[in-house]
């Protein structure tokens, strides 16, 4: 059992940025995110994007302040729980929460800080028939140990920067890559697809475009894809280890309706004194809650995510008084 | 008035629901959709990045062509055959488009 001060589920930029204001005040924070990676959609949909409403920053890449509040984050040592989605929430005896992922880790805290943006990002699949059958037997849809294919014969398909990315890093790793893509052309940025063409042509990536994986074979493990290349009008079978469709994610709300909020269609209502929801302890900040004037923007996730802690120390600390301090004063102390 | 146009949108329960939209202040017929109050996911906020705010044009309006990002999208999710799908979020909302129609698509449900 994981045990710390704030749970916050959520690692996009209101939950990381928690991790800071929690820590000014001595308070410590663990992390979980459907992602394997954290930042939320700002690393999944658009790291290269700029962001020109940040304070203090004309400009910044998404994924630049996604590496900035990782970093400013540190010296306060979160926990992540990665790659895992949260789906429970029990209330304990001693008026704490454990929350449990879909993988079974266990996390307890005496409070909650639900910052799920839009919700569990969730990975679009292909419609192929026996594809649930085959998920962790050799269909994965994210990939967190890319250790696991190593020597392995592995098929990825999709056009957009996750496939072109992972076809380049995994040519180095896996006995063989090949990178199935419905179009012609890719979608992803110009120097992945240089790069990507160029270990085509050195035989490293096994490149197959305007083709599609039609079906999946084996027994109880995946064994072969059939791919379809509709120009040719022809099918091949490859015998495969794993096959990765990335075809992007999409948000959806999932468990969360089942932890006994109050909700709004989609968000959570909250007291804006401290970003409370109708559970006393569990609080909701950023794009997941909703009450009168929200605006759905980082810069006020970051202010929710301020106020929230100090009530979250309260409640944590009651018998303590808790003085503002100014980090110009005090700096950071970092935790041991 | 000369820089309001209406546009037709059926939700994905089937209700009609006739909209209005300015066409001075920049606005995409996503922003346009989610201005009325109609839900639509919309998760990247109208970048081309997601297919959330999928929808179906029913009318023969000369819309914009289709950007290559818009394309790619589309097809990521697997709904760039189907008839009139575009991605709202990449219609502006002009005087061309004034009596738009169109259909909300299973993608852009908040719920889904």
């Amino acid at each position: 059992m994981i045990e710390t001060d704030i749970i916050i589920i959520g690692a996009g930029p209101c939950g990381l940025f928690t991790v800071f204001e929690a820590g000014l005040i001595k308070l410590r924070c663990h992390l979980i995110d459907s992602l394997a990676q954290p930042g939320g959609q700002l690393a999944e949909i658009y790291p290269k994007k700029p962001i020109y409403d940040v304070p203090g920053f004309p400009s910044i890449l998404a994924g630049e302040l996604v590496d900035n509040l990782i970093k400013q984050g540190e010296p306060f040592k979160p926990g992540f729980t990665l790659g895992e989605r949260a789906e429970q929430i029990e209330k304990t005896e001693d008026n704490q929460f454990i929350v449990t992922t879909n993988r079974g880790t266990q996390h307890k805290a005496p409070v909650v800080a639900i910052a799920g943006g839009l919700g569990c990002f969730e990975p679009r699949k292909p419609e192929l028939t026996n594809l649930e059958k085959y998920e962790d037997h050799g269909v994965d849809y994210i990939i967190k140990d890319p250790e696991k294919f190593r020597d392995k014969n592995v098929v990825i398909a999709g056009g957009g920067d996750s496939a072109l990315d992972w076809s380049i890093f995994l040519a180095d790793v896996a006995k063989s890559v090949t990178l199935v893509h419905r179009r012609s052309k890719f979608r992803g940025a110009l120097d992945s697809v240089e790069k990507v063409e160029m270990l085509s042509q050195a035989g490293k990536i096994d490149l197959i475009t305007n083709a599609e994986i039609t079906e999946l074979g084996g027994g109880s493990d995946l064994e072969s894809v059939h791919i379809f290349k509709k120009l040719e009008e022809t099918s091949v079978i490859k015998d495969v280890d794993y096959f990765i469709p990335l075809f992007g994610l999409s948000p959806k709300l999932g468990p969360l309706k089942e932890w006994g909020l109050n909700l709004n269609k989609e968000s959570i209502p909250v007291n804006t004194v401290d970003y409370s929801t109708s559970v006393p302890g569990i609080y909701a900040i950023g794009d997941i809650n909703d009450y009168e004037g929200k605006l759905r923007l980082i810069l006020c996730g970051f202010h929710e995510a301020t106020i929230m802690v100090q009530s979250a120390y309260r409640r944590i600390h009651p018998e303590k008084n808790l003085v503002l301090k100014y980090t110009t004063v005090s700096g950071v102390n970092a935790f041991n | 008035m000369d820089d309001i146009i209406t546009i037709y949108v059926t939700d994905l329960h089937g209700d009609r629901h006739e909209i209005q939209a300015p066409t001075d202040m920049g606005l995409n017929v996503m922003e346009a959709i989610k201005a009325n109050n109609l839900t639509v996911k919309a998760t990247c906020g109208g970048m081309a990045m997601c297919a959330t705010c999928n929808v179906i044009i029913k009318s023969d309006h000369e819309l914009p062509e289709m950007s290559e990002s818009e394309e790619d999208m589309l097809d990521e999710a697997f709904v760039l055959e189907v008839e009139g799908s575009r991605l709202s979020c990449q219609i502006p909302v002009s005087a061309e488009i004034d009596g738009l129609e169109l259909s909300m698509a299973p993608l852009s449900n908040p719920e889904d």
